[in-house]
């Protein structure tokens, strides 16, 4: 195991320990502690660097399966540093945020950080493994781990609804994106993504390669909350406001992109398109979806919730269009643009949301609400907040001079470029693409500007607060504020300071291309900045005119909306599978009889039919003698008068003579064992027929008028005519001889026995018989236990 | 209580002594005529059933100090015992072996421990049908 290892695994290892600090160190809050895990793991992280940026990956395998092709190979290279400082970072300052967020004498601190630490582990291993049954266990682990935070105070009910619908929409999509990885285990014989990369071409061309991706898609779309299966992230703002800034705006939404991005150099070789326009289109329709709606929310964390699903949609519609590169030349690609914004916009995206988050968490905190409508005026009581908030709603608006401004600009730049697209006919709808990002970065702008002056500006109303405002503790100050600085001085030095690093994730996403990341605040009059200064003046006008075109939100019915979809297909389901039950599972003998002998009918009958089974043969048929017939027609009789008898007793009666009819057949087939066991069984069992019908009830012992059933006729006949069917056809075709010659010759011999069929019951296949006596014995003691040990009637008594 | 049945009482006195005849006569030829363990245990019980259709269940109990139910257990042992013989000899499962012996009285037998297997066979059938018969007729 080497030290990669142990640094992924290490948040699992501490988790253990978690409440064993809790509960012996009760004086100091728990998150001190845990604090130390990402803090010690950025660090350790960020001394790799240098080395990534010279073009090096680091590569460290451990078998876990090797029988089935599993080796826990860790893989840290751009794309994977890059995830594991963003989990590290801002895991340390959500860490920080929560000890001065979470009381420690209200809540239950052990469980908090043991969920967290779970989580954080998971998402290392997720992002950097590199075998991908590995990573789908990592994946899942995120799942669980975000239903455990998303439920954190389970005593409400709202955080139980939305831990449940955020658990069955990822689960659905993490199995999806199981069976993707077992397709492509099918085509290439690997699940390692190295492995994979060097199959593109057996991959691209198999049959199954188009089920594999959308497969892996629905994964990737379910966990980054892609429409239309957004609508789990704004119900899992019930968890702690940490929580949703560290897993619903930093990290857990961002695996579903992470996904998508390690898989560029795999599928982006498709050359019917569908990735970059499954990817892309879909990333562009959610980006508008959801900043359209994060627009008539009332909810802070309602508000931010929806801008990350917008933002995601930003980040994945520009991994889409670069994906595009790939089938043009090599040199001056004007695509690529287009990935190195998306993962700047990542990291930018990761940076505002975290704190804005924490500004939301502050002003909850602060004044016992999050509704808009109740807040106002809050400026001057918490200016540090506001200045963070400021910032990062700007960066979010994309205003220069924030970070925000510059990937927008590099996100403009890449969806007018989709229009000088020919390939997957872009040409068509292809002008959706920035026409879409526009109209999305203009509601953006309006969110952006109703989250901070809703909130700090206008007239302070008091009597709707719980408290009177003033500033959080310094540690509460500390990671919004580190956040808000980061967006300035990436604004500012973007090249200096992550050049190089986004190069070598674009060089992870898209290989063999040459980077060279130039971000600029002035790139010339482009219709870039048209488009920028557009958005700031039409934004401007609707934010100032929101009252007049709000009413468009009433147009759409309510009933169509995702969430009553959701909501309604739940209870749908459990009635439909109740009715699916209820509808066969009578309760009643007769029913599940007729299912069994229906199912056989058919199934042998068919298996027959589609066979060529039906065969009569009689050149076998030995001859038919007077008593044969004789004595069948006698059965035949005493059935039918079982059947149509009105008398329970004559039936019993016509059994017995049934009985030993069969007996006497015994006697003219040679069987004198049978013939003597026969005879005997059955005045037994004609006896017990008796005393059973001696204890009936006195009305049910001769019924009126026993009732015709068609249903129950033609089952009985169809049943009879398919064994009938079966015994000729079978006796038609016998393949093989008989053995009994063996034991004709054997009987005497080594067996000592005249008897033949003794000699086979106790010598040649007593092992037959002792268990047919055990089954008699047992018999006999169940009949000894029913009728002794009657313990309900006992109790009566 | 019951009528008298003298009749029927002095006929199971003789009736019994011929169907406890015929039904070892059946078991002990089973393995050359006819017969054997099963039919042989079933003749068995149906003789021990007359005896209590025509006396009365208390007094056949006093008489006959047999539990079948232990009855019918130890006929499964003795099977599986049998089996186990041949085991200790070295050959498999349920291997029978048999052999030709002078006797007093019978002179040259045929000995066979096919037969003690067949007495397992008879020992739980008559154990386990009387049991049958004897449980429900106590049942009130």
């Amino acid at each position: 195991m080497s030290a990669l290892h142990l640094a992924i695994l290490m948040p699992f290892i501490f988790a253990f320990f978690v409440p064993i600090f809790y509960k012996s160190l009760r004086k100091i809050h728990t998150g001190w502690i845990v604090l130390f895990i990402p803090v010690i793991l950025f660090i350790y992280f960020i001394q790799f660097i240098p080395t990534l940026l010279q073009g090096k990956e680091i590569v460290r395998s451990l078998p876990w399966i090797p029988s089935l092709n599993v080796d826990f190979t860790a893989r840290l290279d751009g794309l994977g540093i890059l995830f594991a400082l963003l989990i590290t970072g801002i895991g340390s300052l959500v860490v920080l945020y929560s000890i001065y967020y979470l009381n420690k004498d209200k809540e239950q601190l052990n469980t908090f950080y043991m969920y967290l630490l779970l989580f954080m582990g998971a998402m290392l291993g997720v992002v950097l493994s590199d075998n991908l049954i590995v990573l789908y266990t990592f994946w899942e682990l995120t799942s669980f781990s975000s239903f455990l935070l998303i439920g954190y105070w389970y005593e409400r009910e709202k955080s139980r609804y939305g831990a449940l619908k955020s658990m069955l929409i990822t689960v659905f999509g993490g199995l999806c994106l199981l069976g993707g990885i077992l397709i492509l285990y099918v085509i290439a014989g690997t699940f390692s993504i190295q492995e994979l990369m060097t199959q593109v071409n057996v991959i691209v061309n198999h049959d199954l390669f188009v089920f594999a991706m959308v497969l892996l898609l629905l994964g990737a779309f379910t966990k980054s909350a892609q429409f239309p299966f957004y609508i789990w992230l704004p119900d899992a703002m019930e968890a702690p406001t940490p929580v949703s800034a560290y897993l619903h705006s930093a990290t857990m939404v961002k695996a579903g992109i992470y996904l998508v991005a390690r898989m560029t150099p795999i599928f982006a070789f498709d050359s019917s398109g569908l990735w970059v326009w499954l990817i892309g289109g879909i990333g562009i329709f959610t980006l508008f979806w959801g900043s359209f709606n994060a627009v008539k929310q009332t909810d802070l964390k309602a508000i931010l919730a929806f801008s990350t699903v917008s933002q995601l949609g930003l980040i994945l519609s520009l991994f889409g269009v670069g994906a595009a590169a790939i089938h043009y030349d090599i040199d001056e690609n004007i695509y690529t643009v287009a990935i190195i914004a998306a993962i700047f916009h990542l990291i930018n995206h990761a940076t505002f949301k975290g704190s804005l988050f924490m500004v939301a968490g502050i002003v909850d905190h602060e004044t016992g609400t999050r509704d808009i409508r109740k807040l106002g005026g809050l400026m001057n009581f918490l200016p540090i907040t506001f200045t963070v908030a400021l910032i990062g709603t700007l960066s979010m608006a994309g205003i220069p001079p924030f970070n925000g401004f510059l990937s927008k600009e590099m996100f403009f730049t890449g969806m007018i470029r989709v229009l000088q697209l020919d390939i997957f006919n872009m040409e068509t709808l292809g002008v959706l693409f920035p026409v879409l990002a526009w109209v999305g970065s203009v509601f953006t702008f309006i969110y952006s500007m109703i989250f901070v002056w809703k909130t700090f500006g206008g007239s302070f109303q008091p009597e709707k607060m719980e408290k009177k405002p003033h500033e959080p503790p310094i540690g509460m100050l500390i990671p919004p504020v580190v956040l808000g600085s980061l967006v300035v001085i990436f604004g500012l030095f973007p090249n200096a300071l992550l050049g190089g690093l986004i190069e070598s994730v674009a060089y992870s996403v898209l290989p063999k291309f040459k980077y060279e990341v130039h971000i600029s605040h002035w790139h010339g009059f482009g219709p870039e900045l048209y488009m920028t200064i557009g958005v700031i003046v039409i934004g401007f006008a609707l934010y100032q005119s929101q009252g007049k075109w709000k009413k468009i939100y009433d147009l759409f019915p309510k009933k169509l909306t995702l969430n009553k979809l959701y909501d309604s297909f739940i209870p749908s389901l459990e009635t439909g599978s109740n009715l699916v039950i209820r509808s066969h599972m009578t309760g009643y003998l007769r029913s599940y009889l007729a299912y069994i002998f229906i199912f056989f009918i058919g199934f042998l009958g068919f298996t027959m039919w589609s066979m060529n089974a039906f065969v009569l043969n009689t050149s076998k048929v030995g001859e038919i003698s007077i008593y044969e017939i004789v004595l069948s027609l006698l059965i035949v009789i005493g059935c039918i008068t079982i059947v149509f008898a009105k008398s329970r007793l004559t039936s019993i009666i016509a059994l017995g003579a049934v009985g030993y009819t069969v007996s006497l057949l015994f006697v003219v087939f040679r069987a004198p064992d049978l013939a003597l066991t026969q005879l005997v069984i059955e005045t037994i069992s004609v006896a017990l027929f008796l005393l059973a019908f001696y204890h009936l009830p006195k009305k049910f012992r001769h019924p009126e008028t026993r009732r015709f059933k068609l249903n129950n006729a033609l089952i009985a006949i169809g049943v009879g005519l398919v064994v009938t069917l079966l015994a000729i056809s079978s006796y038609s075709t016998k393949l093989f001889d008989s053995i009994s010659q063996y034991y004709v010759d054997n009987t005497y011999d080594p067996a000592g026995g005249e008897n033949m069929v003794n000699v086979i019951l106790v010598d040649f296949r007593g092992f037959d018989t002792l268990f047919e006596i055990s089954v008699l014995a047992i018999a006999g003691l169940g009949i000894y236990g029913l009728i002794k040990l009657r313990l309900a009637r006992r109790s009566e008594k | 209580m019951k009528p008298n049945d003298v009749i029927l009482q002095s006929v199971t006195k003789v009736a019994v002594v011929i169907i406890f005849t015929f039904s070892i006569y059946l078991f002990m030829n089973g393995h050359h005529n006819p017969g054997g363990g099963f039919i042989g245990g079933l003749s068995t019980a149906a003789a021990v059933v007359l005896l209590y259709l025509a006396f009365d269940i208390e007094k056949v109990r006093e008489n006959i100090r047999i539990d079948f139910k232990k009855l019918a257990a130890l006929g499964v042992l003795i099977a599986v015992c049998t089996g186990l013989g041949g085991v200790l000899f070295g050959e498999e499962f349920l291997t029978q072996a048999f052999g030709y012996k002078e006797l007093p009285i019978f002179g040259k037998t045929e000995l066979t421990s096919a037969l003690i297997f067949d007495t397992g066979v008879a020992l739980a059938v008559i154990g386990t049908a009387v049991n049958i018969i004897l449980s429900i007729s106590e049942d009130r």
